[in-house]
Formats: structure tokens, C-alpha cells, sequence
């Protein structure tokens, strides 16, 4: 499967009172026309700016996007107008991402009508059919986002995301806020789709458990940076970096009889503004050395399973 | 009383609590029992709207009147029922006999108050001591959680969610408290700080020997640190029973429902099971068995009959009459 969506050496920095704050450092994977790519890690490690610098609700600071093979990382408003059709977001919060004087229906046609190719006719049909698309009764078609529940909010918005027919969609923690019965919902729905249309997602979560459930591929980010990348099962199963494999230990298990080993991790997440050179887990991790405080480079060691760990084939004894 | 236990330390008896809103009334917790060993862990666990907050808020009397009411039950607390206490007795209760950890650590803190101070305040409160005295334990406990004594004069914005919620436990701990309610204490943290947090609870809880109650919607916390805990659905208890009960085997529908929605590390689900439809509106509860209309094995019964919980092996209860017996 060759690529959709390719970045590389990509990076975000943010000017602070501070100094200067690197969000996204470095980072570079593909995603595979079809798949989805989870991108998991803890709050601040700049997994949300990672899925806006690719779509361009911000500008990157270096490095390159490319998609469908072409180089996007520069584009003019024209450009970007068309380049915006192919690649959505569905965001974390249903609250807060529908505006709250418009009626179901206006929000899903609003895409449609800035792309200036349908007619009014054409625009209410295309309105119904993304509704039930996701399964979402007409009856809410003049609705106001208050009247209707996180579920159903979260519905509008994958409605208004898949208008216009877009290849790459990126999810922003799309069932953090909803209960667990709705949460599956979604997330099913979200499949569906996915096998329907072939759409390509960028899955970003907090919760490995869902990644493991959605993803194909997975990156897991600490401080910006990608420390491990693999497929997804591979990555639940051996877990190769200290952070990950304290990740994946920390993750409360259903399963009262599994007794499992828990890594407590010492500390808290550093500051990534101004961040020193070398591993950024370093001051958290067990195995710290001095060879940690050199940067890092991301490597290939076992097939398809990249580590950002200098010292991660002794530690798996590999 | 159906399933009173002699020796229960917390025992809660057919709980009701509504509020009124806009001449509506919401029923939030309709006549929910349960019981509490000391020393031991229970869970509630309930989406929301299940009306599992207002269970421990009710506990601790701290609930809004109006718009919230209590209207029937009772709460025994080492025999003492907690209902027909005086406002300045029941003052007396909380912080020193039960206290609560709250969700989110940003808001239960005071913004404009010294953390240190936040802590020495409760211990002041209670016990007949100076203020030196108090800092000093103050200093101790905070020591306890993990907070550096000189960060004592420090303000909450200067901590982040994980070490707030460390504060929030010391000032629950402060006078060692028999009964400790934890309203997702974990829920506003990232993994890694969730495990540090949840381990130092586990190890405080045992040391102080303190009973209990954790409401949670997530339901790997729940399997890891409690030892019964009850699905709450619709201001009803609708599964209660040991952690092994319920989770090896699930009985009401719901539970299954929701043991099967949620995504595991452990095994590779191709699809969640989908538990149809939303939790009802509490100020329209469906009538029979409120799950019934999301409820895969209906039958019509079950719309109007009102159902009671009942023992389906010894210390398992379930809300449901078209299942006969637990299933492994």
C-alpha cells in the first residue's frame, strides 16, 4: 500500500515568555492509504499540534508533509482551500466544536457549501444522506447542538467531517468525553465508515486501550517526539521502550485475575520548552546512563518496529 | 433487611434522593442498599446520570438543598445513622470520620490559599492543637504523599494535576479518617500518574486501615482496587456483588453490556459490543426496568413490572428476571 500521508523531520515550536516550547520534535512516520495510525502519549506531548500542523490549522515549523505523494508543506490559500476537501478532523470535545446557532443540518451543509459545487437541491440531499449516514435520525436535522446528547453531537460531527467526500481524517480524542456504551458506538461507527469508504484516520488518543482497538499502527510520543513506532499488535506485546512498556503496564486491566508487573514511574513529565539535548525520559527512566544524555535516534530493531532507546536491545536483552 | 451484613461498618438502606428542577423532578438515586466491611474497598461503578455521585454526596450530606433532596433511607456509620444527625454534628463527622477526594484536584483546592495551610486547616479543625502544631503535622502528611516540605507554602496553580491530586489526598488523610470516598480520584490524570496516584491510595488505605467507597466509570480501576462493587443504572443498583462475581460472571444485561463495550489490552476485539440507545433521562425513567428499552433479551414484562434485586448465589444480586442464574 503506498502511502497517503507522509511527513518528515516534521516540527512545531511555539514562542513562549519562556522560550521557546518544542510541541512536535522531529517527527516521521507514513500512513497507508486505508489504515489508521493511533498516535498515543500523555497530555503536552503534542500529539493534538502533531494532527493540526498536518491538516494546516497551524503552520509548521519545519520539516514536511507530503500527501498522496506530493509535497504540502507550502501551500497557498487556493491550494489549501482544495487540500482542506481531502483532509478532515473530528475533535475531542462535541461541546465545544459545533457552533451553538446552527442546526444540525446547517453545520453539515456549511462544508458543502463553501465548496461551491452543489446546487441547493443536491446540498439537502447530500444533507440526509450524511445523516443517516452515521446514523443519525432526521428528525434532528433542525436541532440545536444543546438539545442533543455527546453521542449525538459526536454524530454531527463525523457527519460534517465526511462531507465532501475527504480521504485523511484526523481524530482528535473523538470518544474521550462520552460514556462507555456511547463510546462504542462511535467507535464502531467510525469502522464502518472506515470499510465503506476506504477513509485513511490519524487516530489520536490518550487511552491505549482504544488505540489498540482502532489502530493498525501505532506512535507513541513523549515531549514531542516519537519513541516507538510498530504495528499495533506488536507494540501491545513487546513493548520495547521504557516509556512504553511503563505505558502499557500502568493501563488499569479488566481482567481481575491477570496478574501483571506495574512500572510506577517516578516524576512527572518535564517542560518541553527549552528541552535538553539527548532522551527527554531520561530523568524518568530506570535505565538512565550517560549515553541517554546524547540525542537519540530512532531505529529499526526489530522488523517494522522502530525504538528511540540507546540502550533498548540490552534492556530486552535482543 | 435484604442483604445486611452485622458487621458492615458503612451501611447504606434504600437511598432516595431527587432533585426538583424547573418544576421537574429528577429521580437521581431510587432506593439503592448497600454495605461496606471495614477496612474493605466498594466500588460504584454507573455511566452518567446513573446517579452515582450523588450517592456519596448524599453520604457526606454535602448535597445542594434545594435543588436536591434526601427522601428516604438511611446511612449507618458505625450504627450511627448519618440522616438524623444535626448539621453541627454531621460537621463534625466530615474530615474527621469520612472524608472525599474529588475528581478534578484544580477546583477542590482553594486557588488563593497556601496548600500547606489547606491541610493544617482540616487538622486544626478537628483536633484541640496550636497552629504551629498543626503545620507541623501538616508538613508530615504532606511528606507522606510525596510533596517536598518546601512546597508547603506554594499555591495550587504552581502543581500539576497529578501532584493537586496528592494534596487533595493529604487533606483527606489529614485526620486519619475511618470511611474515604473517592470520586474518580484518577479520572482527570494521564496513565502513568493514574498508576502512581492509585498505588499510593492502595498503600495509605492499608496502613491507615480506612474503608472505602470509589465511584468510578472506569471499569479496569474498579477491578484493581475494590473488592464488591455495584453497577449503578438509572439511580438503581442493578449488579452487585464481590469484584469476582461481577466480573467473572457478569449476570444483568447491562453489565455485560458494558464489560463488552469497552476495549481491553488484554484481547483483540474485532468489534465492541454496542449497547443500543442513551441512559434514560432521570426526570423520565422508562417505566418497568428502566434498561428495557436498550435491553437486548426484553420481554414485555419487563416494561411494566417492577423489578427487584435478587440473590442469584450467595452475596450476588442482580436486577432481572429473565435470567435465572449467573453465567461463568
Amino acid at each position: 500500500m503506498p502511502a497517503l500521508v507522509e511527513v518528515k523531520n516534521l516540527k512545531k515550536y511555539f514562542e513562549t515568555p519562556r522560550g521557546m516550547l518544542h510541541a512536535v520534535d522531529d517527527v516521521s512516520f507514513s500512513i497507508a492509504q486505508g489504515k489508521t495510525m493511533g498516535i498515543v502519549g500523555e497530555s503536552g506531548c503534542g500529539k493534538s499540534t502533531l494532527g493540526r500542523v498536518i491538516i494546516h490549522l497551524l503552520e509548521s515549523t519545519g520539516g514536511s508533509i507530503y500527501f498522496e505523494g506530493e509535497d504540502v508543506t507550502e501551500v497557498n490559500s487556493r491550494q489549501l482551500r482544495k487540500q482542506r476537501e481531502c483532509m478532515k478532523i473530528i475533535f475531542q470535545d462535541p461541546y465545544s466544536s459545533l457552533n451553538p446557532r446552527m442546526t444540525v443540518e446547517q453545520t453539515i451543509m456549511e462544508p458543502l457549501i463553501i465548496s461551491g459545487r452543489y446546487a441547493k437541491q443536491e446540498r439537502l440531499e447530500e444533507t440526509e444522506r450524511l445523516i443517516s449516514m452515521v446514523g443519525l435520525d432526521q428528525r434532528f436535522r433542525r436541532s440545536y447542538p444543546h438539545e442533543l446528547s455527546g453521542g449525538q453531537r459526536q454524530r454531527v460531527g463525523v457527519a460534517r467531517a465526511l462531507a465532501l467526500h475527504p480521504k485523511f481524517i484526523v481524530c482528535d480524542e473523538p470518544v474521550s468525553s462520552l460514556d462507555i456504551s456511547v463510546q462504542a458506538q462511535i467507535l464502531n461507527l467510525l469502522q464502518d465508515l472506515q470499510a465503506q469508504h476506504g477513509l485513511t484516520y490519524m487516530f489520536i488518543t490518550h487511552d491505549l486501550s482504544v488505540a489498540r482497538h482502532v489502530a493498525n499502527d501505532i506512535c507513541v510520543m513523549y515531549i514531542g517526539q516519537l519513541v516507538e513506532t510498530s504495528p499495533s499488535r506488536e507494540l501491545f506485546l513487546h513493548p520495547l521502550h521504557p516509556y512504553t512498556q511503563a505505558l502499557v503496564s500502568a493501563v488499569p486491566s479488566i481482567d481481575i485475575h491477570r496478574k501483571k508487573e506495574r512500572i510506577i514511574l517516578k516524576g512527572e513529565i518535564t517542560s518541553p520548552v527549552h528541552p535538553k539535548p539527548g532522551c527527554r525520559f531520561a530523568r524518568r527512566c530506570k535505565y538512565e546512563c550517560k549515553p541517554c544524555h546524547e540525542p537519540q535516534r530512532l531505529e529499526e530493531v526489530l522488523p517494522n518496529h522502530f525504538v528511540a532507546c540507546c540502550r533498548v536491545r540490552e534492556i530486552n536483552s535482543l | 433487611m435484604m442483604m445486611s451484613k452485622d458487621n458492615a461498618f458503612l451501611s447504606v438502606r434504600d437511598l432516595v434522593v431527587e432533585y426538583t428542577a424547573e418544576g421537574q423532578v429528577i429521580h437521581a438515586v431510587n432506593g439503592v442498599s448497600f454495605d461496606l466491611e471495614r477496612g474493605k474497598t466498594f466500588g460504584l461503578v454507573g455511566e452518567t446520570g446513573s446517579g452515582k455521585t450523588t450517592i456519596p454526596k448524599a453520604i457526606l450530606r454535602i448535597l445542594p438543598d434545594p435543588p436536591a433532596k434526601i427522601r428516604g433511607g438511611e446511612i449507618y456509620l458505625d450504627g450511627v445513622d448519618l440522616l438524623k444527625l444535626s448539621a453541627k454534628e454531621m460537621r463534625k463527622i466530615r474530615g474527621r470520620k469520612i472524608s472525599m477526594i474529588f475528581q478534578d484536584p484544580m477546583t477542590a483546592l482553594n486557588p488563593i490559599m497556601k496548600i500547606g495551610l489547606q491541610v493544617a486547616e482540616v487538622i486544626k479543625m478537628h483536633n484541640d492543637i496550636t497552629w504551629r502544631e498543626a503545620n507541623k503535622r501538616a508538613v508530615r502528611m504532606l511528606e507522606t504523599v510525596g510533596i517536598p516540605a518546601d512546597r508547603f507554602g506554594e499555591y495550587p496553580h504552581q502543581f500539576s494535576g497529578g501532584m493537586g491530586q496528592r494534596v487533595v489526598i493529604a487533606i483527606a488523610l489529614a485526620c486519619s479518617p475511618e470511611l474515604l470516598i473517592a470520586d474518580e480520584p484518577t479520572s482527570a490524570l494521564d496513565v502513568t500518574i493514574q498508576a502512581q496516584v492509585l498505588e499510593m491510595i492502595a498503600k495509605l488505605k492499608k496502613e491507615f486501615n480506612t474503608s472505602m467507597v470509589m465511584i468510578s466509570h472506569n471499569l479496569g480501576v474498579v477491578a484493581e482496587q475494590c473488592d464488591d462493587l455495584a453497577v449503578v443504572y438509572a439511580g438503581e443498583i442493578v449488579e452487585l456483588g464481590s469484584k469476582e462475581a461481577v466480573f467473572d460472571r457478569p449476570t444483568h444485561p447491562y453489565t455485560k453490556g458494558l464489560l463488552g463495550a469497552v476495549p481491553t489490552l488484554d484481547e483483540e476485539r474485532e468489534r465492541l459490543n454496542r449497547i443500543p440507545g442513551m441512559p434514560p433521562d432521570p426526570s423520565d425513567l422508562p417505566a418497568g426496568c428502566h434498561f428495557n428499552p436498550r435491553c437486548p433479551i426484553a420481554t414485555e414484562r419487563c416494561g411494566y413490572e417492577k423489578i427487584d434485586l435478587r440473590e442469584i448465589e450467595a452475596g450476588h444480586f442482580c436486577r432481572c428476571i429473565n435470567v435465572s442464574g449467573p453465567e461463568e
